[in-house]
């Protein structure tokens, strides 16, 4: 959606970070986003290719854990991990599921020098 | 290795939850207007505020990329209410909304709302301290837009299904749009009003009452 406002956000992250545990340069950062949070990763990419240049952070490997979707099953009952919001119940193909999971967006860890 | 653990959204969550406990203290209730351009939300809220006023106190903040039309519209109606232009944003942010409860004068134990850009996908993910969120589908909009927007469809509470009086012209399916919409949110609440006729707004206006109600109690405890 916004990629490019969110990673402006990660760099916010990054430079305050490098106040608090005094670094200066960031090599690597490593984000984990679920699939139900609406974020593109290669737009992701892109963006923070752009931001990061003349920062902290230019150059920085970008690594993205992608988080599975989960949501919870009104026909059977169980929790389940989905590929997309409207695909069926894995379990019992039931089509009413509600996400309790997977609208992660957060900075894991960094690798800094 | 730095481990930080934080929330990309983390500084917009913390202003998040600033507002929302002024609103609480305010026994406020917050409605996040969410929808894609043109689906008759000003109108909405110009019928609605002049349904409320009298009754509670009203205020708006409306979020657009330019111009104060909308502000304008709203303040013709008699209730305060502030634009808040976002420039070359897609969404409002829970600091923005800060800014404008700053400066709105709100009065307690009535209701805001908060009209946002109209854009069905960015604003899904931002909480502005809202007690909910309220999609607003206008029946020209075709039935598949909550399979093709699910996450803003899956962050609201409650579907308005607007200019139900069009319906008969538009070969639109009105259950099926409903169907889609909790596809992708089985526990939403759908109403199907016409802003313009005023067909089904008393419906939205018992919405509003009661979880206006229900905001109040769970302030006092």
């Amino acid at each position: 959606m916004h990629e490019m406002s969110l990673c402006e956000g990660i760099l916010q992250v990054l430079e305050e970070q490098a106040v608090l545990q005094s670094f200066r340069e960031v090599r690597r950062v490593r984000l984990e986003i679920g699939r139900f949070a609406g974020i593109e990763p290669e737009a992701l990419r892109f963006g923070f290719d752009v931001v990061t240049k003349g920062s902290l952070a230019e150059g920085a490997a970008l690594e993205i854990v992608e988080l599975p979707g989960r949501a919870h099953c009104f026909d059977c009952g169980k929790t389940v991990e989905l590929e997309d919001r409207l695909a069926p119940c894995p379990k019992c193909g039931g089509g009413r599921l509600s996400p309790t999971g997977g609208d992660e967006m957060r900075i894991k860890d960094l690798e800094v020098t | 290795m730095v481990e930080i653990e934080t929330d990309i959204l983390a500084k917009n969550d913390g202003f998040a939850a600033a507002n929302r406990a002024r609103l609480a203290a305010l026994r406020t209730l917050a409605l996040n207007l969410v929808s894609s351009p043109g689906s008759g939300k000003t109108t909405l809220l110009c019928r609605t505020v002049e349904a409320l006023s009298g009754r509670m106190p009203v205020a708006v903040i409306e979020g657009d990329q330019q111009t104060s039309n909308d502000a304008e519209r709203i303040r013709a109606t008699g209730a305060p209410a502030i634009q808040v232009n976002t420039g070359k944003g897609c969404h409002l942010d829970a600091h923005m909304v800060g800014h404008a409860l700053d400066h709105l004068g709100l009065q307690p134990g009535g209701v805001l709302f908060v009209e946002n850009v109209g854009n069905l996908v960015c604003p899904a993910a931002f909480d502005l301290g809202e007690a909910a969120k309220v999609a607003i589908l206008s029946v020209t909009e075709g039935e598949d837009k909550p399979l093709k927007y699910p996450d803003m469809f899956a962050a609201a509470k409650l579907v308005i299904l607007n200019k139900v009086d069009l319906a008969p012209h538009c070969d639109v399916d009105l259950d099926l749009c409903e169907a889609n919409a909790r596809r992708v949110n089985p526990g939403v609440e759908v109403l199907r009003l016409s802003a313009r006729t005023g067909a089904g707004m008393e419906a939205w206006l018992a919405w509003i009452a009661a979880r206006l109600e229900a905001a109040t109690a769970a302030a006092a405890e």
